[in-house]
C-alpha cells in the first residue's frame, strides 16, 4: 500500500431526489488518485446521476464533495473543468458539421479567430501519449462512434482533465473499438490520470478497473478490489439475487422452413449497396444468430425483412409464399414480429404502457370496434400482458418513458411475442440492458423457440449469439461469410469471419 | 468567489400532472404582466386598461355576445389546428383556408341559381368546408410527395387566398349595387345565417363549432384514426414501424383542419357581413389567432372551447380599449404575440425546473476548518 495519499475524489453522503424517487441515497464514494474506478450498477441504480453531480450538471440535495482534498462547490461543468474533472457522456456533444479541431477548440478562451489552428499541435501530442489518433480535419459526421468518442476524450484532456468520467463508454462501440478504448484508458491511468468508468457490464469491470463500487437502487452496496472479487459475486451484488449465467436450452425438433431469403440485395440510406446477395433460411423452432460488427448491413437486412426498406433484388419467402416488398402492415398480419434494436423505434415514449401494447393491434378486434377503440379491451389486454411479462410499472396508464430500459424492452417483447408470431426478428434485443433484464429477455426468446417460432437474432454480443443460436451466420460488408451450426462454431473462427478474413466453406443444406 | 445568486435550468426527470395543467394559465398571466409594463411606458395605467378589457369583453350582455361571436371562427379553426398539431403537421395556413371557405360560400350564395332556399345554407357550409379542405391539401400533398416543409407552403397559400379575394371583390364579383366599394352584392335572405336576437351570434355556426370540438376530441382519443394521429405526432418512426400510413394521416388532418377553417369563413361572410369583402374585412387574422387558441388549449379540442372564448374576449376587450384609451390598433396584435410567445416558452418549465442558488460565503470557513482538523 502506498502511504496516505489524498483521494482524487471523495463524495460523502450524497443525496439527490427526483420527484417520486431517491436517485442517490446517502452515497459515499472514494476514488484514489491514479486508479481506474468502475462504478457498477443496473440501469436506474443512480450511477449517471452521481457522476452528473460530480460534473456539476445536477446539484446534490445533501452531502459534500472533496476534490484532491479540497472541499468543492461544483455549480456547473465549468467549475468541474476548473477542478480538472472531465466527463464523456453516453450521447456525444459534438457539432456534426464541424471538424474535429473546431469541436475541440469550441468554447476555449482566447483564439477568437481561427481557433482550430491553435489546437492542432497538441492533438499530435495526445495521439502519441495515449494512442488517441484522429484526423483534425475530418468532420464529425464522417467519424465512427469510436472516433467521435476519442474526440470527446481529447476535448476533456485538452481542458486539463486529470479526473476523467466515462459514462457507459462502450455502449456504442464495436468489439475492436472497445479493445482500443481499454488500451487508451490504461495508458491514461499509467500517465497519472484518474478514471471513473460507469458500466453495467461485468466483463468491462474485470478488463480495466482497479477497484469497483457497486450501486443498487441509489445506494452503495459494496466496494471491492477488482482482483479480489469475481463475476458471480458482483452480479449478485448488482442485481440483488443470484443470476443464471447458463440458460437452459432444451433440444427442439426443427420443423419445416419458415423464412427463406434468396440472393437479397438492399441499399443503405445513402443509396450504397448495403446487403449484397444474402441467402439463408430459418426453420420452425430454430434460432439463426447473425453475428457481426454493426454497420455491415444487418440493419438494412432486418429493415428489408420487416418492410421498412425497399428490396432491390432477390426474394423473401415466408412459408413458401413470396413476401418481397410487402408493406409493414401486411407483414405484421402474416405474423412477422420485430423487436428493433433502438427502443425508440418500437415505442411511443409519451403514450401510456397500455397504448404502447396495442401499437400493432389497434385496428383489429377486440381492441377496435368499427372505428372506435374499446377502452375496456385495451385495459384488460394491458393488465394481462403486464402480469404475464412481469412489467414493473406504477399503472397501465403510466407514460412508457418513465419505465426503466428493461421494463420498456419487456413491454416491446410482450407486444411482439404474445400473438404467437410465425417469425420473430430481434435486433440487439438486450443492448443497454442490465443483467437481470438481459437474462429475462433471453429466456423469452428461448421459450418462443420452444413454441415453434422461427427466430432471427441479430446481435453484436457474441456471448448472446453463442448462448441462444442453433446456427450462427456472420455478416461482413453486406455479405454472409458463412453459416455454422452452433456446436461447430468457436470464438476464433467467428471472430475471423467478423473481421472479413476467413470465409467458411459453403453450407451444405 | 461568486457573490451573486445564480439562476439555473435543470432538467426534470418527470413532469407533475398539475404543473402541465397550470402552465398555460400562468403563461398568460406572465404575458399580461409584461404587456402591463409596455402599457405603463405608453403612459396608460395598465390596471385600468385591463379592467376595461374585462368589462368590455365580459361585463355586459353586448360585450359577452361579441365575445361569443368572435369565438366562433376561433373555435372552428382552433379545433382543426389542435388535431393537426397533434399529428405534428404544422398547418399555419388556416387564415387562407378560411378565406377560401368564404369565397366558396359566396359563390354558392350569389352565383349558383336554382338551389331551394332551405338547402342554400347547407350547400354553402358544404362548399366552404370542401374549399378549405382542398386548399389545405396543396401543402399536404407537397409535404407528403416532395417533403416540402408545410409550415412555409401553408403560410404562402394564405397570401394566394388573400389576393384571390382581392381579385374577386375588385374584379369580376364586385357588386353593382355597392357604390364602387370592394364588396360583392349582399347575400339574399336565404343565404344569411340566422342570429340570436339583436346580437351578432350566428348560432348555427356556433352549434357546428361546439359539435366539431366534441367530435374532434372523440376522434383523437377514442378512434383508431386518432390513435394514428397521436402515434404519428409523438414518434413518426414508431408509426412507420407499426405499419401506419403517414401520408394518409397527414392528408387527413390537413383536410380536416382546412375544412373547419373553411366553415369558419362561411360563418363570417354569411353570418356577419352578408357579403364577401376585402380580406382584412372578413377576418382580422382569425386563422392565425387560432394557432394561439390551439396551443393554449394544449392541443385538446375540448380545451379549445374555453380558450377560444378567452381569446375572443381579448379581441373584444382590445377593441374596447383602443377606442376608449386611444391606443394604437396594433394593441391586439401585441396581446396575441405576447401570449403565444409566453405559452410556447412556458412549456419549457414543464421540462425544466429553475434552481436559484444563493452565494455560499461560508464555504471558505468550512475549508479552513477542515484543514485544521487534518
Amino acid at each position: 500500500m502506498p502511504h496516505v495519499t489524498v483521494p482524487a475524489v471523495e463524495m460523502r453522503g450524497i443525496v439527490k431526489r427526483f420527484p417520486g424517487i431517491v436517485a442517490n441515497d446517502h452515497i459515499d464514494l472514494t476514488v484514489r488518485a491514479g486508479e481506474i474506478h468502475a462504478l457498477l450498477g443496473e440501469n436506474g441504480a443512480g450511477k449517471t446521476t452521481l457522476m452528473n453531480i460530480l460534473y456539476g450538471i445536477y446539484h446534490p440535495d445533501e452531502g459534500e464533495i472533496f476534490v484532491k482534498g479540497q472541499r468543492a462547490h461544483i455549480r456547473s461543468p465549468r467549475d468541474a473543468i476548473r477542478l480538472g474533472i472531465g466527463m464523456v457522456h453516453q450521447q456525444f456533444r459534438l457539432v456534426p458539421s464541424h471538424t474535429v479541431a473546431e469541436n475541440i477548440a469550441l468554447g476555449l478562451p482566447g483564439h477568437f479567430f481561427f481557433p482550430d489552428r491553435a489546437v492542432r499541435q497538441r492533438l499530435q501530442e495526445f495521439a502519441r501519449r495515449y494512442g488517441l489518433h484522429v484526423d483534425p480535419d475530418a468532420r464529425i459526421w464522417q467519424l465512427s462512434a469510436g472516433e467521435q468518442q476519442r474526440v470527446e476524450i481529447i476535448k476533456a484532456l485538452y481542458r486539463g482533465a486529470d479526473i476523467l468520467i466515462l459514462d457507459e463508454p462502450t455502449s456504442m462501440l464495436t468489439p475492436r473499438e472497445i479493445e482500443e478504448l481499454m488500451t487508451t484508458v490504461r495508458r491514461m491511468a499509467d500517465e497519472g490520470h484518474t478514471v471513473i468508468f460507469i458500466t453495467h457490464k461485468l466483463d468491462e469491470v474485470f478488463a480495466v478497473s482497479d477497484r469497483v463500487t457497486v450501486l443498487r437502487q441509489g445506494k452503495v452496496v459494496a466496494i471491492r478490489e477488482t482482483a479480489r472479487t469475481d463475476k458471480r459475486e458482483l452480479a449478485r451484488l448488482m442485481v440483488g439475487r443470484d443470476v443464471l449465467f447458463r440458460l437452459e436450452k432444451r433440444p427442439v425438433t426443427i420443423g419445416p422452413t419458415v423464412l427463406e431469403v434468396r440472393n437479397l440485395r438492399v441499399r443503405s440510406d445513402r443509396g450504397l449497396p448495403a446487403v449484397r446477395g444474402v441467402s439463408f433460411s430459418i426453420a420452425r423452432g430454430e434460432i439463426l444468430g447473425i453475428a457481426g460488427v454493426a454497420g455491415n448491413g444487418q440493419r438494412e437486412l432486418v429493415e428489408a425483412l420487416v418492410g421498412l426498406r425497399q428490396v432491390e433484388k432477390g426474394r423473401v419467402l415466408l412459408n413458401g409464399e413470396d413476401i418481397t416488398n410487402r408493406s409493414p402492415r401486411d407483414l405484421v398480419r402474416r405474423g412477422i414480429c420485430y423487436v428493433p434494436g433502438e427502443r425508440l423505434v418500437g415505442t411511443v415514449p409519451n403514450l401510456s404502457v397500455a397504448e404502447n401494447l396495442i401499437l400493432k393491434t389497434y385496428d383489429q378486434a377486440p381492441i377496435c370496434r368499427g372505428v372506435f377503440l374499446d377502452t375496456q379491451a385495451i385495459a384488460s389486454h394491458a393488465d394481462a400482458l403486464i402480469e404475464q411479462y412481469a412489467v414493473t410499472t406504477p399503472s397501465r396508464e403510466t407514460p412508457l418513458k418513465l419505465l426503466s430500459g428493461g421494463n420498456i424492452q419487456r413491454t416491446i417483447l410482450a407486444r411482439e411475442t404474445s400473438g404467437a408470431p410465425v417469425l420473430l426478428i430481434a435486433a440487439h434485443p438486450t443492448s443497454g440492458l442490465d443483467v437481470g433484464a438481459t437474462e429475462y429477455i433471453r429466456q423469452v426468446l428461448l421459450s418462443q423457440r420452444e413454441k415453434g417460432t422461427a427466430i432471427l437474432l441479430v446481435s453484436e454480443d457474441l456471448e448472446e449469439i453463442f448462448q441462444l443460436s442453433d446456427r450462427i451466420a456472420v455478416m461482413y460488408n453486406g455479405e454472409i461469410m458463412g453459416i455454422l451450426p452452433a456446436n461447430q462454431a468457436d470464438l476464433e473462427r467467428i471472430g475471423m469471419m467478423m473481421a472479413g478474413v476467413h470465409r467458411a466453406e459453403p453450407e451444405v443444406v | 468567489m461568486n457573490t451573486w445568486p445564480r439562476i439555473r435550468l435543470e432538467k426534470r426527470s418527470d413532469t407533475p400532472h398539475w404543473l402541465s395543467r397550470v402552465t398555460p394559465g400562468l403563461s398568460v398571466l406572465a404575458a399580461l404582466l409584461v404587456i402591463a409594463v409596455i402599457f405603463g411606458l405608453l403612459g396608460v395605467n395598465p390596471w385600468i386598461a385591463y379592467a376595461r378589457i374585462l368589462t368590455g369583453a365580459f361585463g355586459s350582455l353586448y360585450g359577452l355576445s361579441e365575445t361569443v361571436t368572435k369565438a366562433i371562427p376561433l373555435m372552428l379553426a382552433g379545433t382543426g389546428l389542435a388535431v393537426a398539431f397533434r399529428a405534428r403537421v404544422y398547418n399555419i395556413g388556416a387564415e387562407g383556408q378560411l378565406l377560401i371557405g368564404a369565397i366558396c360560400a359566396t359563390g354558392v350564395a350569389l352565383f349558383i341559381p336554382g338551389i331551394p332556399d332551405e338547402l342554400r345554407l347547407p350547400a354553402m357550409f358544404l362548399a366552404g368546408a370542401l374549399g378549405g379542405a382542398v386548399w389545405a391539401l396543396v401543402p399536404a400533398v407537397l409535404k407528403a410527395r416532395l417533403r416540402i416543409d408545410e409550415v412555409l407552403t401553408s403560410l404562402m397559400t394564405v397570401y394566394i387566398a388573400s389576393e384571390l379575394v382581392n381579385y374577386l371583390v375588385y374584379g369580376p364579383w364586385k357588386g353593382p349595387s355597392e357604390w364602387g366599394f370592394p364588396y360583392t352584392d349582399k347575400f339574399p335572405l336565404a343565404a344569411q345565417i340566422p342570429r340570436i336576437g339583436m346580437t351578432r351570434i350566428h348560432y348555427p355556426t356556433l352549434i357546428l363549432a361546439l359539435l366539431a370540438a366534441v367530435l374532434a376530441y372523440i376522434l383523437v382519443q377514442r378512434t383508431r384514426w386518432g390513435f394514428e394521429i397521436r402515434v404519428t405526432g409523438e414518434n413518426p418512426e414508431a408509426a412507420r414501424y407499426a405499419g401506419m400510413n403517414y401520408l394518409r394521416t397527414a392528408i387527413l388532418v390537413m383536410a380536416l383542419s382546412g375544412a373547419l377553417a373553411g366553415i369558419a369563413g362561411v360563418g363570417e361572410v354569411a353570418g356577419i357581413h352578408y357579403r364577401l369583402r376585402y380580406p382584412q374585412g372578413i377576418s382580422p387574422g382569425y386563422g392565425f389567432t387560432a394557432i394561439i387558441v390551439a396551443w393554449l388549449a394544449r392541443l385538446n379540442p375540448l380545451g379549445v372551447i374555453l380558450t377560444s372564448l378567452l381569446i375572443g374576449g381579448l379581441l373584444v376587450g382590445g377593441d374596447a380599449i383602443q377606442l376608449a384609451m386611444g391606443l394604437p390598433s396594433a394593441t391586439v396584435y401585441l396581446f396575441n404575440g405576447m401570449i403565444l410567445l409566453f405559452v410556447l416558452s412556458g412549456d419549457l418549465f414543464t421540462r425544466y425546473r429553475i434552481r436559484i442558488e444563493l452565494p455560499e460565503r461560508v464555504s471558505v470557513l468550512v475549508r479552513q476548518e477542515r484543514e485544521e482538523v487534518r
